[in-house]
């Protein structure tokens, strides 16, 4: 099949972008949808012209890399993959496809389609972990989970740190993600000790970063191409109020 | 140079204790004086990074990904082995070793594998501590299954992303010392060389893949935690950006590169559908458990199916090979993934192969849906089944199943010795990057073990006693050798951005996969090994002539990174062949079609070649030289496998 593309193209953070429409001709359908970019940029190569950049890597929907907006949904039209799991059988000939980068000014572009994600690690770093040093922990087995909380808590584990959620939502906010790192381990009994301080480090750093508020449209739990739960928002919520509400040596 | 492996002496369980014993320690008030860089941030990068900052030490941490949690352990599904014996069935430390030297052919060396074995349990410990959520029973407690043919269930797992689940325990621990301010993180940087001083490594050279800066950084000591080389085959189951490059500029800085032809082949992947393909798809081998690999009978019947003239349900009962089953009754669908990849390959020869490229066999789970019920069989492999049907459009629960077998891991990489420093002192390599631990092949689920046990448990008592050796004083970054080093990687930049030739890079990196799938892969003949060196070299003459290279360095360019993996690629390539060609037994993964039993197994040569070849690089376009470190087995006995 043939199709339009209509890719953003900016050099880097310092300049302004635009829409460049390229052609993708004798695109087949048992491409997955980085390939078909990947034949573009040869093409481009070949040409002398600088091919498209953008974040890929493990290609099998799990890394987290890729991140594009295709007709104006994160990770294009098919529900709970990534980009690079998307096939280009589910576009038709002569279609034409808007090809875009996260939005969001807490992940900056650095060029094309490929932005600056580093706020995500930033939260993470400021509380989205267990103090425990390697060694003298207790065996494995000494810290019973029922099955139900495991894997409750695994359902918030599975998030990739994509961005998706934070592309997808109106305000740009990145509830959705926090909340999941947040409530994976405020399920778990290895997370109580620090539960109250983790969940005020990781909001205040949220809001540092320059995310948007949560005004629970739930476009975040539609474009997860984990399907992440937003019961995982108000798990945090009430953890946030609580946290409030006791003293400050408690939490 | 003659290869010291420090393995300690004395009994096989007190090994590792009485070297942790031996060990200097750093007083730790001294530690902060320490900076030590860690390239790669996967399991054995960030287990390390984080345990040692934890210690005291200053942790530099480098990856080439936009974070440290997307490095490809995120990948690995099954799950990973511990001796824990939960199950009550038998296992053991020992055992757990046994099955690991037995499953790589008696081609590791027995003290490192048994404190791999040793330190497993405390592993699974730690990552629980860390909030890692494992499945777990009804009862509180962990699950574990049997994998990859074991006799025991000693996996622990969490659901399909086992690895995933892991890398984010080692990122968060990583993640809290950066808080802390203990390690310093650098995302977006490659790694261009390694800086060493009198002999010894002191820095590294990186550019930064935003800004195109080629930076220096001195340290104490350096820690290649980079991953393998898989992708040298173009196509394999690695995510894009894996690459040799930091591995490979320490071996031309002296780094001895071990047993490089030792690759695994997985066998159950998603057969490649065009030229357009860019990477290929594992899926779990525990596939293997309920799916019969079978292809048609006859090359005509297999014409007809290629073709579409005939339906692959309507084929016959009669029609079907069932080979596996058919030439191993005891193990049928179940042998090891070396055995069943070869089998494929050699039907997909004959020309009984399938799919519309003739390059696949079938993996029907017809039988299973049978027995079992389709929800049974949805339960266990619904996500797998999902995964292949979103990939190539076939119901699998109608259909049977198109598998070709793919490469998956690299067993060999830089010789260390049992402390993990490589032949330069100073300068550590762990995880898959090193050849320490798998022999010829590596078993399921071991390769997360591996990558943990060394950054966990192996480099913080491993790397004091050099540290403390060395004393703490600074590094001088203004040493010529920093300068020096630097000026050979913009040269070296500025060389591949001269390319504006015909030929992309993404041409040649498929052209090298070819050669290396075809000479170097699953079977391999000194005739087709000495073609392949040849034909290595011209491609590798050409690229440096015709090859093109957009862009320029101050930028984000991926056409850039590329170019420079794939010229160690290049040379990698021919790294590889050269020690196929010397190693004329078959083990593991190594099969050369000389050297094979009756039964069409590999067959060892152990008087001959119980060694590890390890190569040492003399110069650009220069033959590398080989030093053999023997391999002692005084605890396990060495018998040919059957899997009869």
């Amino acid at each position: 099949m043939n199709l339009t593309l209509k890719v953003w193209r900016q050099k880097n953070a310092d300049t302004k972008g635009k829409f460049v429409t390229y052609q993708a001709d004798h695109v087949s359908p048992d491409m997955s949808f980085l390939e078909m970019l990947d034949v573009v940029n040869e093409d481009l190569t070949k040409k002398g012209d600088d091919p498209i950049h953008f974040d890929h890597d493990c290609r099998e929907g799990i890394c987290g890399a890729c991140s594009l907006h295709i007709n104006g949904r994160p990770h294009g039209p098919k529900q709970g993959i990534t980009t690079c799991q998307l096939h280009m059988r589910t576009f038709k000939d002569n279609d034409t496809v808007v090809i875009e980068p996260w939005r969001a000014e807490a992940f900056p572009v650095i060029k094309d389609l490929a932005v600056d994600r580093r706020a995500f690690d930033r939260i993470q770093a400021a509380g989205g972990f267990v103090s425990v040093n390697t060694g003298g922990v207790p065996d494995a087995n000494a810290i019973p989970i029922p099955k139900v909380i495991a894997d409750e808590a695994f359902n918030s584990a599975t998030c990739i740190g994509c961005g998706a959620c934070v592309a997808a939502c109106k305000n740009a906010s990145a509830m959705l993600f926090v909340s999941a790192k947040v409530s994976q381990l405020a399920l778990l009994p290895q997370g109580q000790p620090e539960r109250y301080r983790r969940v005020q480090a990781m909001v205040a750093q949220m809001d540092a970063e320059g995310f948007g508020s949560c005004t629970n449209t739930g476009a975040c739990e539609a474009e997860c191409p984990k399907e992440i739960s937003i019961t995982n928002i108000a798990r945090m919520n009430r953890d946030y109020l609580t946290a409030k509400l006791i003293k400050q040596e408690e939490a | 140079m003659k290869l010291d492996a420090k393995i300690p002496e004395g009994p096989l369980a007190g090994k590792w204790s009485k070297h942790k014993f031996n060990l200097k320690l750093v007083n730790p008030a001294n530690k902060r004086k320490y900076t030590v860089i860690v390239v790669g941030t996967g399991l054995a990068g960030a287990s390390a990074a984080a345990s040692l900052a934890e210690l005291g030490y200053n942790v530099k941490a480098f990856c080439y990904q936009d974070s440290p949690r997307r490095a490809h352990s995120i990948a690995a599904q099954g799950g990973i082995n511990a001796a824990k014996n939960y199950q009550n069935d038998g296992d053991s430390v020992h055992r757990l070793f046994y099955d690991t030297i037995k499953g790589g052919d008696y081609r590791a060396r027995e003290g490192n594998v048994y404190r791999l074995a040793e330190v497993s349990v405390n592993i699974i410990d730690q990552c629980v501590a860390q909030g890692v959520p494992f499945a777990r029973e009804y009862g509180g407690l962990l699950d574990n299954r049997s994998f990859g043919g074991s006799q025991v269930s000693r996996t622990f797992y969490a659901r399909g992303q086992t690895g995933q689940q892991l890398l984010l325990g080692a990122y968060s621990a990583l993640n809290r010392q950066i808080n802390l301010g203990k390690v310093k993180m650098f995302t977006r940087h490659e790694m261009m060389d390694v800086v060493k001083i009198e002999g010894e490594a002191k820095g590294i050279v990186t550019r930064d893949l935003i800004t195109g800066e080629i930076e220096t950084h001195a340290a104490h000591a350096v820690l290649l935690c980079t991953g393998g080389y898989g992708n040298v085959f173009y196509l394999s189951t690695n995510a894009m950006g894996c690459n040799v490059t930091a591995a490979w500029k320490a071996h031309k800085r002296g780094a001895y590169f071990a047993n490089p032809c030792f690759t695994q082949i997985h066998p159950t992947c998603i057969p490649v559908t065009g030229d357009h393909q860019s990477k290929l798809t594992l899926m779990s081998e525990s596939l293997r458990n309920d799916g019969r690999v079978w292809a048609p009978k006859t090359v005509e019947l297999a014409q007809k199916l290629r073709k579409g003239e005939l339906k692959v349900t309507d084929l016959k009962e009669d029609d079907r090979d069932y080979f596996l089953e058919r030439k191993y009754p005891a193990f049928g669908n179940l042998v090891p993934r070396d055995v069943a990849s070869r089998n494929a390959k050699e039907i997909v020869d004959e020309g009984r192969g399938v799919g519309a490229s003739g390059i696949a066999v079938y993996l029907d789970f017809a039988e299973a849906i049978g027995r079992l019920g389709e929800d049974a069989v949805r339960a266990r492999y619904g996500n797998l089944f999902d995964m292949y049907q979103q990939i190539t459009d076939e119901n699998p629960y109608k259909q049977p199943m198109r598998i070709y077998p793919a490469v998956h891991y690299t067993m060999g990489g830089l010789w260390v010795d049992y402390n993990l420093q490589t032949t330069v002192k100073g300068l550590y390599c762990l995880g898959e990057a090193n050849f320490s631990d798998h022999g010829a092949n590596r078993l399921g689920a071991s390769a997360l073990m591996q990558g943990l046990a060394d950054g966990y448990f192996v480099i913080p008592y491993t790397l004091g006693d050099y540290l403390a050796t060395i004393g703490p004083d600074a590094v001088d970054i203004k040493h010529i050798a920093f300068e020096d080093a630097k000026k050979s990687v913009v040269d070296r930049v500025n060389h591949l951005l001269s390319l504006k030739g015909t030929k992309t890079v993404n041409e040649y990196h498929r052209e090298l996969g070819h050669i290396m799938w075809e000479y170097c892969g699953m079977a391999r003949t000194e005739e087709g090994l000495i073609k392949a060196k040849g034909m290595i070299r011209e491609l590798r003459e050409d690229f440096w002539k015709n090859a093109m290279v957009s862009g320029t360095n101050n930028e984000f360019n991926q056409s850039l990174e590329n170019a420079g993996r794939v010229a160690d690629f290049l040379e990698l390539g021919e790294l590889m062949v050269d020690d196929a060609l010397n190693r004329k037994e078959s083990c593991g993964g190594h099969f050369r079609l000389e050297s094979q039993t009756e039964e069409g197994e590999a067959l060892r040569d152990d008087d001959n070649y119980a060694y590890a070849a390890a190569w040492e690089y003399k110069g650009d376009n220069q033959a590398e030289v080989l030093h053999k470190e023997e391999l002692v087995f005084e605890n396990v006995k060495l018998s040919q496998r059957s899997y009869k």
